[in-house]
């Protein structure tokens, strides 16, 4: 199915050039809209109703604030999306694809044909904060930290363990090193917000992180 | 006394002390197996067997190393060949009484020199080497499974634990051509410090709506690269083995997100273990899985 593409600001999701850029349509039954303000873009779309589908770039906000909600009953032609990426790290290849209890089957269909179709995998998940992978990583990011000043191990060992023991490509500490500590902060802090969890609270070094780069 | 050792006790052959055993004794090291079951040790011969056996078929291996490593592997159901050893792993069932018990008649059969090592990976070091009588040479050596393919050893020192029976036991890890990694004596260690709670999330997610199991699968294995995704993770280690780690670490930390959540209970009630039952958050046939 083809679609087109509105750029509404900068996209996190697709900063750099992408066969998914490269694959859009002028015109398409498919709207994409791209970027930090493609919730007030979607407001401007003459006609929400027709149309395949209409994918809405999301940053941390639900994708009820710009699709409306109503008792658990709500969806529509309208899905949000957003391709996971930690801190300043290039995009990943997963496009978290969010529906609503009653989203039209055929739309979610059609957004995720598009997106595989350009190489990307996609998870569908609810309309949830966080939605499926911050809410899993940053409670384990913050524990790595904080046992990390609590002296369980060294950020070496930290690291080597779950790399060589569970066989992730990474380790925590140096994750966090490289994407970003106060992104971490940042994201962390609206889990927070949003579900009252201490698991979410960013961890010490974390806001360390933050506040150092307020400071300049 | 002479540090070095030469000869490796492993107490208990189930999978892991039978894994630990190859480690020792393809890295050229004597290896007595002690088992109370006679069956155990013909088990764990056979495992080893059929592992040196895949290991020459897929290259890994010199057909002419393994009569070598054989020749190296004894296992008795007498505890008094214990006594020979200059270091002796245990790897008996995660219960603190158990293990005071194997390890009370160790001390009494093995001489003063000998370092005593648990595989535990949820009971406190310091608290198991209380019932050795020499907690001063008693180290943690947690292996991972299978810990014939795993080179990371979690290595503790209990609280009485001396440095130099530490360092001996560390560079013993590396001689067997192991990774050791040095944790505080800690519930969970690292890996199953962060490896519970991270499951626990996981179902979390299933158990809120939030996302089918295998779509949160398959966000983590293309946004976080990890190679399986922890809902199959799960189907394959069990639920019920996974109730029973996760238990023992919220008992001893009480930390929420090590508690498990109310649907593993659920699952395991309606016999949805995971791949030993056929169903678990997958449906699975033969080797084949269903519901991805």
């Amino acid at each position: 199915m083809k679609y087109q593409i509105i750029r509404a600001g900068e996209s996190r999701s697709f900063p750099q050039p992408h066969p998914f850029i490269d694959q859009a349509s002028e015109r398409a039954e498919i709207v994409v809209i791209l970027g930090a303000h493609a919730g007030d873009a979607l407001q401007k779309l003459p006609d929400r109703k027709t149309g395949a589908a209409i994918l809405v770039e999301l940053g941390m906000e639900n994708l009820g604030v710009h699709a409306g909600e109503r008792r658990a009953e709500e969806g529509s032609n309208v899905l949000g999306f957003a391709r996971f990426r930690l801190g300043t790290a290039d995009p990943t290849n997963l496009v978290e694809l969010v529906r609503q209890p009653r989203t039209d089957e055929a739309a979610l269909s059609a957004a995720r044909g598009i997106f595989e179709a350009a190489g990307l995998q996609v998870a569908v998940c609810g309309d949830f904060t966080g939605r499926i992978l911050d809410r899993l990583v940053r409670p384990y990011y913050n524990a790595a930290l904080r046992r990390l000043d609590e002296g369980l191990a060294s950020a070496d060992d930290l690291d080597a363990t779950l790399r060589l023991g569970l066989g992730y490509p990474e380790g925590p500490i140096q994750l966090l090193e490289r994407t970003g500590l106060a992104h971490h902060c940042e994201i962390a802090e609206a889990l927070f917000e949003a579900y009252g969890d201490a698991a979410y609270a960013p961890a010490r070094r974390a806001r360390v992180a933050r506040s150092s780069r307020k400071r300049g | 006394m002479s540090a070095r050792i030469r000869t490796v006790g492993v107490a208990g052959c189930g999978t892991m002390g039978a894994g630990i055993a190859i480690v020792a004794a393809r890295a050229g090291f004597r290896t007595l197996i002690y088992d109370s079951r006679d069956d155990a040790i013909v088990r764990a011969r056979k495992q080893t067997e059929g592992f040196l056996a895949k290991s020459v078929e897929r290259g890994k291996l010199a057909q002419a190393a393994v009569a070598d490593i054989l020749s190296n592997l004894q296992g008795s159901t007498d505890i008094g060949t214990m006594a020979d050893c200059d270091i002796v792993i245990e790897a008996v069932f995660e219960d603190l009484v158990v293990k005071h018990g194997l390890f009370s008649r160790l001390n009494e059969v093995c001489p003063p020199h000998t370092i005593f090592a648990s595989n535990t990976s949820t009971l406190s070091i310091t608290e198991i080497a209380a019932g050795s009588q020499r907690d001063d040479r008693f180290v943690g050596m947690h292996f991972c499974l299978p810990a014939q393919l795993m080179k990371l050893v979690e290595m503790s020192p209990g609280i009485k634990t001396s440095d130099a029976i530490f360092q001996t036991a560390w560079g013993f890890c590396k001689a067997m051509g192991q990774v050791p990694v040095k944790t505080l004596d800690s519930p969970g260690f690292i890996l199953n410090y962060f490896l519970v709670p991270f499951n626990n999330d996981a179902i979390r997610l299933v158990e809120a709506g939030v996302a089918a199991p295998a779509e949160i699968d398959r966000a983590v294995k293309s946004g976080l690269g990890y190679p399986m995704g922890p809902l199959e993770l799960l189907d394959l280690v069990g639920l019920d083995t996974h109730l029973l780690v996760a238990e023992a670490l919220y008992a001893a930390t009480h930390e929420p997100r090590a508690a498990v959540p109310a649907l593993v209970k659920r699952m395991i009630a309606a016999g949805h273990l995971g791949r030993k039952t056929g169903q678990g958050f997958y449906a699975y046939q033969g080797n084949a899985m269903f519901g991805g």
